[in-house]
């Protein structure tokens, strides 16, 4: 099991033929992702790595191979396009890996996409990844992956692989892992994988990590608090951020009491989530508490 | 990217919003003349990118040119220290002379972006004049937030609300509702992520104007604005951290002797948490960010290597998009170009980690290597 992703994942690849886009369509494609298309305006006709065929547009791509996801590698000025264009193609699933796409773009976006049959990951986000159905749809690296019972939501990139690293090299699988990305507006939220995680059978356990800055984590620990029906182990970082000062992503601004470390991390706490007392502690966390349920 | 109050008064006057008579001065005599033109009376306004300037003694009524040319001599050239600024301050190069306000009315108006919300959203008060934050605190009723439909724009009927919500008089609500309109249209059209007022005034004439003003231009959206970007002054920024910008690393300085070199901001974060942990002080955040290539790492741990406070290093590089041994062969040239000896604790892990490892280990470098997160940590408390 796992969530968002299955055997039936049929993947395409904006910006194929660019830098980060070729060597993570190969990526994807060597870790089992069934790669059925890229697309590049003014590319179309082209064979990527003598197999996949490149489309000018998403339109076409998705009737000639019927793919149902799309992951973007377009430079910020056309990534807005980009989204829009899948989901304008019917394309259920989008994952943005773009990072530095201008907000008041994505609010516009964001509007868009709401009421639509579609969802929206990203942008600045890893992507995700379901070991168990082995298909990976994003930057991370493959090989520190394994398959279980985990289930990893993050806003941050590098810090998932973190998380990920620390429960693989304790024996603990992952049922899947999404980074929902750092940016002020996400199409995706922490609640919105938590919710797919309650509901996934294949889940026991998840490993939430959060950052300063705005209120996500607050919304989240409503969320949990309301009902969300498994242990849940949380960290969140930057209680070493100096106050009023930009620390790479958009989101993590301090923007009052509200943003910072301690008051996220009150607010998991008390909504019953366990929470990780440092970030070299994430998998031991997640073991205690896997024991604990056997 | 921050832009000084006379620069963001200059774009309010462009989109019709009043602003006080005023004057930028570089030198004492420069602040005394203005002040003659003002009518022999103005305010001196520091021009620097920190709030919290008043308390801090940067702004300063005159009464005649001869005290300003004093109060200028007072104020230019030096550091101003504020509760938004380090210890050093910033420094205060530009004066704007202004001429007083009769003053009826002071609120507070601002426009940012709501990440909650989705969108846009214009924030109001009556009570202007005073420290916005302490009434948030305090009273948070006393402000009222407007939510703006992106497809919509701000609509008339908000303008005129807001303008109530500001405590204006109803007779000022026409052009209370035009200074808040072209207000919300620059911000669109400048790709603003902050737009600030307090106080926005009215005058004892009936005038709306804004004695104050600040902007922040959203830095992912530069790109499309070549002339705001003529507006950055680089004085107003930290040596390192400027130069970190012009090279689109994110870096900011912090006082401890550890330099920290880090993909990612999370995992950034996640060093400074796990090295402060282990007793450690950082000297800085720095995310290299995903696609760099190793002239871009070289440059970063340049900037970590020129920081006189640091006394050795933290590489924690986690191998998803940007490669180990992009990093690898980045460190080895910025340790060649700088001649440096300073010794290295390095976690590595991800794509490439072998070939990453094996060029740090060849190049003779005083490197420790640690498998984890808390054996750097530990490492690099080690030794100190």
């Amino acid at each position: 099991m796992g969530i968002l992703l299955d055997e039936n994942t049929r993947l395409l690849v904006q910006g194929i033929t660019g830098r980060e886009g070729s060597f993570h369509a190969r990526s994807c494609k060597a870790y089992g992702t069934n790669l059925v298309a890229g697309v590049t305006p003014g590319k179309g006709g082209q064979l990527f790595d003598d197999g996949v065929p490149v489309f000018d547009t998403v339109a076409e791509a998705v009737k000639q191979t019927g793919a149902n996801l799309s992951l973007i590698f377009v430079p910020p000025p056309f990534a807005p396009d980009a989204i829009v264009e899948s989901a304008d193609a019917g394309v259920p699933l989008i994952v943005c890996i773009t990072e530095g796409i201008p907000v008041l773009d994505m609010i516009k976006v964001d509007k868009f996409l709401r009421n639509k049959p579609v969802r929206l990951i990203g942008p600045n986000c890893p992507g995700l990844i379901n070991p168990g159905a082995n298909c990976k749809v994003g930057i991370m690296p493959g090989a520190i992956h394994q398959a279980g019972r985990v289930g990893v939501v993050s806003r941050s990139g590098t810090l998932t692989y973190e998380a990920v690293g620390q429960l693989t090299s304790l024996g603990i699988g992952q049922s899947s892992c999404v980074g929902i990305g750092g940016d002020p507006i996400t199409g995706t939220s922490f609640i919105d994988v938590l919710r797919l995680y309650d509901e996934d059978p294949g889940t026991d356990l998840v490993v939430f990590i959060g950052e300063i800055g705005g209120t996500k984590e607050q919304e989240a620990a409503a969320y949990i608090k309301e009902g969300f029906s498994k242990p849940i182990c949380a960290l969140v970082v930057g209680a070493g951020a100096p106050a009023g000062k930009r620390m790479g992503h958009a989101g993590a601004i301090i923007t009052g009491e509200s943003a910072r470390v301690e008051s996220k991390t009150a607010a998991l706490r008390d909504a019953g989530a366990i929470i990780i007392p440092t970030p070299a502690d994430i998998g031991a966390t997640a073991e205690a508490v896997l024991k604990r349920l056997k | 990217m921050k832009i000084h109050e006379y620069q963001a008064k200059e774009m309010f006057a462009r989109f019709g919003v009043k602003i006080p008579g005023g004057k930028v001065a570089r030198t004492p005599q420069e602040a005394s003349r203005a002040t003659e033109e003002m009518g022999g009376q103005a305010v001196l306004k520091s021009q620097v990118h920190a709030g919290g300037r008043g308390n801090a003694g940067g702004v300063k009524v005159v009464r005649s040119p001869s005290e300003a040319e004093t109060v200028a001599e007072q104020l230019l050239g030096k550091n101003l220290v504020t509760r938004q600024t380090d210890a050093q301050g910033v420094p205060v190069n530009l004066l704007l002379v202004e001429e007083l306000a009769n003053i009826a009315h002071e609120s507070y108006l601002a426009i940012t972006v709501d990440s909650s919300f989705r969108g846009t959203v214009i924030l109001a008060s009556a009570k202007g004049g005073m420290d916005i934050e302490e009434v948030a605190a305090a009273n948070p009723e006393d402000i009222y937030t407007e939510s703006i439909d992106c497809s919509l724009g701000l609509m008339p009927f908000q303008a005129r609300r807001l303008a109530v919500k500001l405590g204006f008089g109803p007779e000022l609500a026409r052009p209370v509702g035009q200074a808040i309109g072209a207000l919300y249209r620059l911000f669109i059209e400048n790709d603003c992520s902050l737009v600030e007022i307090n106080p926005l005034i009215a005058t004892a004439e009936g005038e709306i104007v804004a004695l104050d003003a600040k902007i922040t231009l959203e830095d992912d959206s530069l790109f499309r604005h070549a002339d705001l970007v003529e507006l950055r002054d680089k004085t107003q920024e930290d040596t390192l951290e400027a130069q970190a910008v012009d090279l689109d690393i994110s870096y900011v300085t912090l006082d401890g002797d550890v330099g920290c070199l880090v993909n990612g901001a999370g995992l950034a974060m996640a060093t400074l948490d796990a090295a402060q942990n282990a007793g450690a002080s950082p000297a800085n955040f720095l995310d290299v960010g995903g696609g760099a290539t190793d002239e871009k790492v070289a440059s970063a741990v340049e900037i970590i290597l020129s920081d006189p406070k640091v006394k050795q290093v933290l590489v924690n590089i986690f191998g998803g998009i940007l490669r180990c041994d992009i990093a690898a062969r980045g460190i080895v040239l910025a340790y060649g170009n700088k001649n440096a000896n300073l010794p290295l604790v390095v976690r590595m892990l991800g794509t490439n980690v072998d070939e990453g490892k094996a060029i740090l280990r060849d190049s003779g470098l005083p490197v420790t290597f640690a498998d984890t997160i808390s054996e750097a940590a530990i490492a690099i408390t080690a030794a100190r």
